[in-house]
């Protein structure tokens, strides 16, 4: 055992010049996880909002939608990527067709849990004041079930922050590619570095989003008094 | 019109024709089950009719696409449904966004509701949830008036209010309903609610039959159908009460005299009335109180005696209901009628009964 745990040396678990030594790899692996993990959360919002609304209008069909995106959730990441790259390559796309398709059960589920649960006499009050379908959807329906709906994308974010770093195996860089690399070498700084990292981005956009939820919902917070 | 509801044995609402008059306040009352709020919901096309046609205005409800219907027809729902994540001001501020209003001109508008149904401005930024069941119900109502539609729908608005507010919310949409004339269909399982603010109750047997339509005197009077009499309750002539006021009644002027009168004129009109007290007044026609007719003895004049103060005593816009309940707790079994602080005479249990006539 090394003496000390950090910046010791090469065989410390952290050396830390070595992180220092490497800064612009670190910021460049940073924004290339941040734009993975956006890229997917944001593209699995816009189809799980699609097949909710989908859901919501046919409800028959909510139960195959469930059962497929919940299908595509329990395939293991790596079996994923295995079966995909034959397909399309070592590309952002592989990696993206994997990422969205682990947002989507969690996402439909709450949405449409979270518009379900919009008190039925607001809806009807909404249609009765002479709301428009869709008109009533945007701005009754959805602003109501916003906590859902974030709490939906708080997981889904953390969920990709943590398989992006899976990617790395397929060459999509990312946080992933530090553990990857320390990991053939036996060298533990950088499978450190990559795993806190991925860690701490994944609390800082969680946090990021619950500040946006209580941004968008004013009328939630716990000091209900005034609007304004 | 008809309203089946798919799969069900029996239709919800069989063969019922209404009519609303203008300006005037129809409930519909029944027990669960009698279709009166699926009645209510057909008219502004929340649940479209089997069969059979609605008309507001001469112009049936499908002849204009439905939002255009609604946005006419004003809407108020139990525990108000108001949209909780919108203030005050922008809740009842609905229809005239969604009618394309300008900022300022709803704005005013939503000021001048405020005050038409009693509540505090300062309340205007607040969300619902900030708010009691007593003022949300206020602003389901004043929602439903912001674009001051001729026809307001109300489903069971007090239901879930207490009962002290409840009356209070009654007598304050008894005032708005007087100033502005609205026609109003109001749904409630509650004879008493209908009975006091209803121009005309029509009452729904399960199955939406109606059993009897008619003003609730009429109604009180003469049920049409046991289902009626036994919907109406034992209390029918006590209810029945409840909707005269005591003004209505041509009062005798009883026991009283002048508080300059002499012993002698007292004792006459004891005698006259067969009591052995008399009420006294003053020249502005004033009660100020009454003596026995043993204090007068003792005394010699009426001015010298200690006046005693009635307690039995009713305003002349008081309901012959609360006259009745006076009359019992009274130990003379007389009332006496005030208007303002001028004496209008007095009222016994043969009064009240005539006044139902």
């Amino acid at each position: 055992m090394s003496a000390s745990v950090v910046a010791a040396g090469p065989d410390s678990f952290l050396w830390w010049d070595w992180v220092v030594d490497h800064g612009d790899d670190v910021r460049q692996r940073l924004l290339e996880h941040l734009w993975l993990t956006g890229l997917a959360v944001s593209i699995g919002f816009a189809i799980a909002m699609g097949l909710s609304i989908v859901a919501l209008r046919f409800r028959r069909t909510y139960g195959p939608i469930t059962f497929v995106t919940g299908f595509l959730y329990t395939i293991p990441s790596l079996a994923l990527f295995a079966f995909l790259v034959p397909i399309t390559g070592f590309t952002t796309l592989t990696s993206e067709i994997g990422l969205v398709s682990y947002t989507l059960l969690i996402l439909v589920r709450n949405i449409v849990t979270g518009i379900d649960g919009v008190p039925s006499a607001v809806k009807e009050a909404a249609d009765a004041m002479g709301y428009r379908p869709w008109r009533r959807f945007l701005s009754v329906d959805l602003r109501l079930a916003t906590p859902a709906i974030v709490a939906g994308l708080r997981i889904a974010t953390v969920t990709t922050v943590g398989l992006v770093t899976i990617t790395a195996l397929i060459g999509q860089g990312g946080l992933g590619a530090f553990i990857d690399d320390g990991l053939s070498r036996n060298f533990s700084t950088p499978i450190v570095l990559g795993a806190g990292l991925s860690i701490a981005l994944a609390v800082v956009l969680d946090v990021l989003l619950l500040g946006v939820q209580r941004l968008l919902t004013p009328w939630a917070r716990t000091d209900r008094r005034r609007a304004q | 019109m008809v309203k089946r509801f798919p799969g069900a044995a029996r239709p919800a609402v069989s063969q019922l024709t209404l009519e609303v008059p203008r300006g005037e306040l129809v409930a519909l009352v029944g027990p669960s089950g009698c279709g009166k709020t699926t009645t209510l919901k057909m008219i502004n096309r929340l649940i479209e009719p089997t069969s059979g046609r609605i008309e507001v205005d001469g112009l049936e409800v499908t002849s204009a696409p439905v939002h255009e219907l609604r946005r006419r027809i004003g809407y108020v729902i139990q525990q108000a449904g108001l949209f909780p994540h919108r203030s005050v001001a922008a809740n009842i501020g609905t229809v005239p966004r969604l009618l394309g209003w300008s900022k300022a001109r709803t704005r005013e508008r939503v000021e001048e509701l405020v005050d038409l149904v009693g509540l505090d401005r300062d309340l205007l930024g607040r969300y619902p949830s900030a708010l009691s069941g007593g003022q949300q119900q206020r602003v389901g109502v004043a929602r439903a008036l912001a674009a001051d539609p001729p026809i307001l729908l109300m489903d069971e608005p007090y239901s879930a209010v207490d009962p002290i507010v409840r009356a209070h919310l009654q007598d304050e949409l008894l005032a708005l309903q007087a100033r502005l004339q609205k026609t109003v269909v109001l749904v409630t399982h509650d004879i008493d609610e209908a009975i006091k603010l209803a121009n005309r109750i029509a009452l729904l047997n399960v199955g939406g039959i109606l059993e009897q339509v008619g003003t609730p005197e009429e109604v009180l009077r003469a049920p049409a159908t046991p289902f009626v009499e036994a919907f109406l309750g034992r209390e029918r002539g006590l209810k029945r009460l409840a909707l005269h006021t005591v003004g209505e009644l041509s009062l005798p002027p009883g026991p009283v005299v002048q508080v300059e009168a002499s012993a002698r004129e007292a004792e006459d009109v004891m005698a006259a009335h067969g009591t052995d007290w008399v009420g006294v007044l003053d020249s502005g026609d004033r009660l100020l109180g009454w003596v026995w007719k043993s204090d007068l003895a003792a005394a010699g004049t009426v001015a010298a005696l200690d006046l005693r103060p009635f307690r039995a005593t009713v305003h002349a816009g008081a309901t012959l209901r609360e006259a009745l309940d006076v009359i019992v707790n009274s130990a003379t079994g007389v009332a006496v009628v005030l208007d303002g602080e001028r004496y209008v005479g007095m009222v016994r249990l043969e009064q009240v009964s005539e006044g139902l006539g």
